[in-house]
């Protein structure tokens, strides 16, 4: 679906505030509010009066915080089925958020009409979580300038169906030219353009332009009676310069031979054993194991594993491990975060001692740090959380080759599909599309549809050799926590984890 | 409920639609409140309240399909993303199985009313709500040296929903739900803070247990502390009836319409054959009052009725919509269940568990996945080594693996105790001869 730039960023307003449109400009220029905060403002149809106003009433009960966070998104989709780009869906969501928080305490609004009315009963709601003498915001509009780690060349607002439409069929046509075993294909093409407003008590306010993009294929391919199912996909913050022949290419291969060798596959047989978490997408076992246990809001409850672990030995020191919001069109990078944090690069483990947990302002004040920039959000219908951005471990200095002759009798993990934690117990688990099997230092056989379990600061303690080959996996990674949904990536050189549970016959 | 002022919007929506290219449509509006209370400790930590609503409008169009939502409820917008939707729709090829469903297998109304809507949800005061959620956490906090932390959470809504199908199909909807939870986590061995948790539902605020969950959420806890993973080994494996569901859903799921037509389904050939033990018997049953899945139709406006799914290990029923039933020139049937009703055995979990000499008790899920084409699967468990009939060690950090097929028919034992507030009513299980991987 095609909406013009100028007529998204117009629609929002177009109903909201019909005449009002005006007014708001000249209340907004009259309190000195730079001009791209008022034209965003427009385009949400409020005034900063309207914003002061706001967060005042979400004071009244005496919150030591308040902020408001207004979202317009703009979703769209075409898929191809059967060989024929035959479906699409659109989906337009448009509201505000109102928080107010006292000490570890959070109440939470949400409207889609946004009016001053509608705004002010939210800000009412929300306040409640307090019980105290009335408060007041701070009465400037501090526009938060920032780098924008995810410039767009050719906004997805002005592409039509039209022009996705080939990039889907040359996928579909390139799958079934690879390998006559394919039968059935399906591409699917989403982008999103995000409009973000925000505005606190401390009068710091942002806005930014959030654009995402996922192109997937799944492929299925048969063999003398078996069926098997594969796929690729790539996710990034872009716009329409993202889709080449180079990417439909890549997917393309990857995803025939990501199935293909699924035939010759086994699940092993399971119980303890080494793993060599091969280079990209093995990150996951950052994400799952640690990552979240680091997340700070557990840790400032006392309910994570690593509660009692900072600033002590975790791992070896050849270990280095980042959460990283500054990745150029990274599907994780935040330009700032959603309580106006700016997006930063985070050591989570330095030289093998746990460095710092990720933070949203919460915690960041429960530490009496500064928030790492960690609090996202999946729409205006959340509160933001400490959430994780691209998860990645630096290099080490060891050949992936030399790695693999090190295993007697292991796995070689390639492929996964997904991956759970138990933050309090620490036990972890991922599951692997695809990998080897590994005898005497020599890959034997492909393996596949494995789960492997784990303890997070064990398997982190047992991870004894790291390679020299990071890769981030650019795949369409979505972390889910507390009900939300949130865009991550994650990344890994080869590393080998001495010892691990591996699911198998 | 939903107003004079939702259902204007829809037919509006519908004739604007109808008016401007489109030689059918269907326009669904929902709208819903809902609020939610958490305690952490003694702490009020989180509340939350919010009511919205959305709009989902289907254009067939020259022969294409395009689906469009939007919460921007507003005559002019709505009108505006219906023409560039219309316009939209014509970019993509034709897709001759796109089409509203026969309006004879519709729902035609007049079914006794499933009584899913509680109409004093507005006439409970926010401290009572406050009070439930906090009084679980009182019923624990400071018990015991080894709690870290209790949570307790009390949370409601509710949810009306209309559709207008140009086919001449009408109708509406509303429903309820309260629910209560409690969290607990411990000191365990080493730096571990193993955690457990409780909750009740309902879709009727008075007919909703309300208290106790913070006692039983803390022996949960309390009785997992000690954890370890046992030998790799087949075993007997009980699932209680809290994750039974997890090992039935991936059966499910290999039976609607989309999986089937794509051949990635495992159970796309099995029609009629066993795929599981006489044990297995499940059946769809939408039409049950006060019922957690009830309802008179799905998301196309066809017809629910009593179906069986699996009869003693045959299958029985695929999920078929219109488009996929089309495509595979199959008769239609329903695009999912509603109510699953599995047979039920006659011992309850304590009994299924005494019934066993050696065997692992499955109290919980940790991740892995299924491969949908072939059926294979790989779990992370935890639970309890189960040993002359008592539950003798919690375990933790093992796997189990298999295929989906085989595990099912290595049913040999169904309990007699689903939750009845689940639209899975689903009792506690016992497979025989199941893979698991530990030490």
């Amino acid at each position: 679906m095609k909406y013009n730039r100028r007529e998204f960023l117009k629609m929002s307003g177009m109903a909201v505030v019909g005449v009002a449109v005006v007014p708001h400009l000249l209340q907004s220029c009259a309190a000195g509010v730079p001009e791209s905060a008022s034209a965003t403002m427009n385009h949400f149809g409020v005034s900063a009066e309207d914003l002061k106003k706001v967060i005042n009433t979400a004071l009244e009960k005496g919150g030591e915080y308040a902020d408001l966070f207004f979202e317009h998104t703009f979703y769209n989709s075409v898929t191809l089925r059967d060989n024929k780009v035959n479906s699409t869906y659109s989906n337009i969501d448009f509201g505000m958020g109102v928080r107010v928080v006292v000490g570890e305490q959070t109440g939470y609004a949400y409207v889609e009409e946004v009016t001053l009315e509608e705004m002010l009963k939210a800000a009412k709601t929300a306040a409640r979580i307090a019980s105290g003498n009335a408060k007041k915001g701070a009465n400037n509009i501090n526009v938060q300038e920032f780098k924008n780690y995810y410039p767009v060349q050719k906004s997805w607002e002005d592409i039509t169906i039209q022009q996705k439409a080939p990039y889907l069929q040359k996928l579909n046509d390139r799958i079934f030219d690879l390998d006559h075993r394919v039968s059935k294909v399906i591409v699917s093409l989403s982008d999103t353009s995000s409009v973000v407003m925000f505005y606190n008590s401390e009068g710091e306010f942002f806005n930014d332009y959030r654009p995402m993009t996922t192109l997937s294929a799944t492929c299925i391919m048969e063999q003398n009676g078996e069926i098997e199912n594969g796929g690729a996909s790539r996710a990034f913050m872009m716009g329409y310069e993202f889709l080449n022949d180079d990417i439909v290419e890549q997917l393309a291969q990857e995803a025939v031979k990501k199935t293909s060798i699924l035939f010759t596959a086994i699940q092993p047989k399971g119980g303890e054993m080494p793993v060599v978490m091969g280079a990209g997408g093995s990150g996951i076992l950052l994400h799952e194991a640690i990552g979240h246990a680091f997340e700070a809001d557990f840790n400032r409850k006392n309910t994570s594993i690593f509660s009692d672990k900072l600033g002590k030995k975790i791992c070896s020191e050849v270990i280095n491990v980042v959460d990283d919001g500054t990745i150029p069109y990274n599907r994780g990078s935040v330009n700032i975060d959603d309580e106006g944090v700016l997006g930063q690069k985070t050591y989570i483990v330095k030289e093998g001692i746990l460095n710092s947990y990720l933070h949203d302002r919460m915690s960041a004040k429960y530490y009496g740090l500064k928030s790492t920039g960690n609090g996202r959000r999946e729409s205006f219908r959340h509160m933001p959380i400490p959430r994780m951005r691209a998860t990645y471990m630096e290099n080490g200095n060891v050949k992936e080759a030399d790695m693999i002759a090190d295993v007697k009798y292991g796995v070689y993990c390639d492929v996964f599909t997904n991956g759970q934690v138990q933050i309090g117990a620490g036990d972890f688990t991922f599951f692997v599309k695809s990998g080897y099997l590994i005898e005497n230092g020599k890959f034997t056989q492909p393996i596949k549809d494995i789960n492997i379990i784990g303890n997070g600061p064990q398997a982190l303690a047992d991870i004894v050799m790291v390679a020299d080959n990071l890769s981030i996996d650019n795949g369409t990674w979505t972390c889910g926590k507390n009900g939300q949904s949130c865009p991550v990536t994650c990344g890994m050189p080869a590393a080998l984890v001495s010892k691990l549970t591996v699911g198998g016959e | 409920m939903i107003t004079n002022q939702h259902k204007e919007l829809a037919q509006g929506a519908m004739q604007y639609a109808l008016q401007n290219g489109c030689q059918a449509c269907r326009v669904s509006i929902y709208s819903g409140t809902s609020s939610s209370f958490n305690y952490r400790d003694l702490l009020l930590e989180k509340l939350q309240q919010a009511s919205e609503s959305s709009m989902n409008i289907e254009l067939f169009v020259d022969g294409r399909y395009g689906q469009y939502s939007t919460n921007r409820l507003k005559k002019e917008e709505i009108e505006k993303f219906i023409t560039q939707g219309i316009a939209a729709t014509r970019f993509l090829e034709k897709d001759e199985y796109r089409m509203l469903p026969d309006i004879s297998l519709c729902y035609q109304g007049g079914g006794h009313d499933l009584q899913l809507y509680d109409k004093n949800i507005n006439n409970i005061s926010p401290d009572e709500k406050l009070q439930i959620a906090k009084s679980n956490v009182e019923e624990v906090y400071n018990s015991d040296d080894r709690i870290v932390s209790v949570n307790g959470g009390f949370s409601d809504g509710d949810s009306v929903g209309y559709m207008i199908q140009s086919n001449g199909f009408e109708a509406e909807k509303s429903s309820t739900w309260f629910s209560v939870s409690a969290g607990i986590s411990m000191k365990g061995e080493g730096d571990a803070r193993p955690s457990e948790g409780w909750w009740e539902s309902s879709l009727y605020f008075n007919e909703l247990k309300k208290s106790g969950l913070g006692k039983k959420a803390f022996e949960r806890c309390l009785r997992k502390l000690g954890q370890k993973k046992v030998a790799s080994g087949k075993y007997n494996m009980v699932v209680d009836y809290l994750n039974a569901s997890r090992l039935l859903s991936p059966m499910l799921s290999a039976l609607y319409g989309s999986s089937i037509q794509q051949k990635n389904s495992f159970l796309m050939d099995k029609m009629g054959e066993k795929v599981g033990s006489d044990k297995l018997t499940l059946i769809d049953d939408p039409h049950l009052i006060k019922t957690s899945g009830a309802r008179y139709y799905d998301y196309e406006g066809v017809a629910t009725k009593k179906r069986t799914i699996f009869e003693k290990g045959a299958l029985n029923t695929f999920f078929l919509d219109t488009y996929n039933a089309k495509k595979l020139n199959m008769p239609q049937t329903i695009s999912g269940p509603s109510t699953l009703i599995f047979e039920l055995g006659n011992k309850n979990l304590e009994q299924l568990i005494q019934s066993q000499q050696k065997a692992i008790l499955i109290t919980g899920f940790n991740g892995g996945n299924q491969n949908s084409s072939t059926g294979n699967f790989s779990y992370g468990v935890e639970g309890f080594l189960i040993e002359n009939g008592v539950m003798a060690q919690a375990i933790n950090e093992m796997n189990i693996t298999g295929n989906l097929i085989d595990l099912w028919k290595n049913l040999i034992e169904a309990g007699n105790d689903p939750r009845l507030s689940s639209s899975y009513r689903i009792p506690s299980l016992t497979f025989a001869e199941v893979n698991f991987s530990g030490v």
